[in-house]
């Protein structure tokens, strides 16, 4: 990671990096979207609402991921002082919300044709939508910092946040063991699926699009905030010499 | 119950949401790349 701890040589990766990902997320995304909804066979339970399964699940492992990528730049930020770890943080929140939402909203959306609710106060969807005030709550933190001066980072409170915040993390993922809960039981695990393979495969492929996309978006943010960072320098390095030049008697 | 409708909800909050995010992220970036470009040139 020391290795990307020069803006330039990051930006001389991201830049290539950044329209293969995009471009390459949109095709696989589309294929595994296309399969998902017209090859797949419906679940002999839920129907044909069995297929919002290929939005949902990448869009709950991006937005936890997001947040754990979060907590890493956190610990980067803090123990290694690393240049560009409170950026990617900063840069990893907003889309990580965004996947958190839709994790939620695709989740009501399915919620309605099978548990005939569109919400439930259970600890999987509460827990969710704490993940989704603590986005909220990070990037408002971020911009405060951001807007205080920390050179397109964030302040040391905020990757504190971003630590206890983690704390959710594990609560999300055992929610469904620890509480009786409308939401199904954890259906993919380190030891297998209990998913039949003719409606899981293409699940990889969504996941593999959306992951694409997300990093695709965090490069854009990333290149955004820098660009951003060396004109806010430029612009006080030369307020900076004017004052001096003002002060010097002709 | 017809599911269609769900899951055509579903996929186009998905959808519009990712590449609202996609096209708002590209837009930022690229008139924070051309100030600094601008910047450099007027150096």
């Amino acid at each position: 990671m020391h290795i990307f701890a020069n803006p330039a040589r990051f930006l001389s990766i991201a830049r290539p990096a950044t329209p293969w990902l995009f471009w390459t997320g949109l095709v696989v995304l589309l294929a595994g979207c296309a399969c998902g909804l017209f090859l797949t066979p419906a679940d002999y339970l839920q129907g044909d609402s069995v297929r919002i399964l290929y939005v949902h699940v990448p869009a709950a492992w991006l937005g936890m991921g997001g947040w754990s990528g979060i907590a890493i730049a956190a610990i980067m930020q803090m123990v290694w002082r690393h240049p560009l770890a409170a950026i990617a943080g900063r840069a990893i929140a907003v889309p990580g919300a965004l996947f958190t939402a839709i994790c939620l909203a695709s989740g009501s959306i399915w919620g309605r044709p099978t548990w005939g609710t569109w919400w439930e106060w259970d600890g999987r969807m509460t827990s969710m939508l704490v993940l989704l005030f603590l986005y909220i709550g990070y990037i408002a933190l971020a911009r405060a910092s951001a807007a205080s001066g920390q050179s397109g980072g964030v302040s040391r409170v905020t990757a504190i946040f971003a630590l206890v915040g983690a704390v959710n993390l594990p609560i999300i993922n055992r929610s469904v063991v620890w509480w009786n809960s409308l939401h199904q039981g954890p259906s993919i695990t380190m030891r297998g699926s209990t998913i039949d393979m003719a409606i899981l495969w293409p699940l990889g492929l969504t996941l593999l699009g959306f992951t694409f996309w997300f990093a695709a978006i965090v490069l854009m943010r990333m290149r955004a905030i820098l660009a951003e960072t060396k004109v806010e320098a430029r612009m006080q390095r030369m307020a900076r010499d004017a004052a001096v030049g003002e002060r010097v008697p002709a | 119950m017809n599911h269609w409708p769900f899951i055509i909800a579903a996929y186009g909050v998905t959808i519009a949401g990712v590449l609202g995010l996609s096209v708002v992220s590209w837009r930022a970036m690229r008139s924070a790349e051309a100030r600094a470009d601008a910047m450099k040139r007027d150096r």
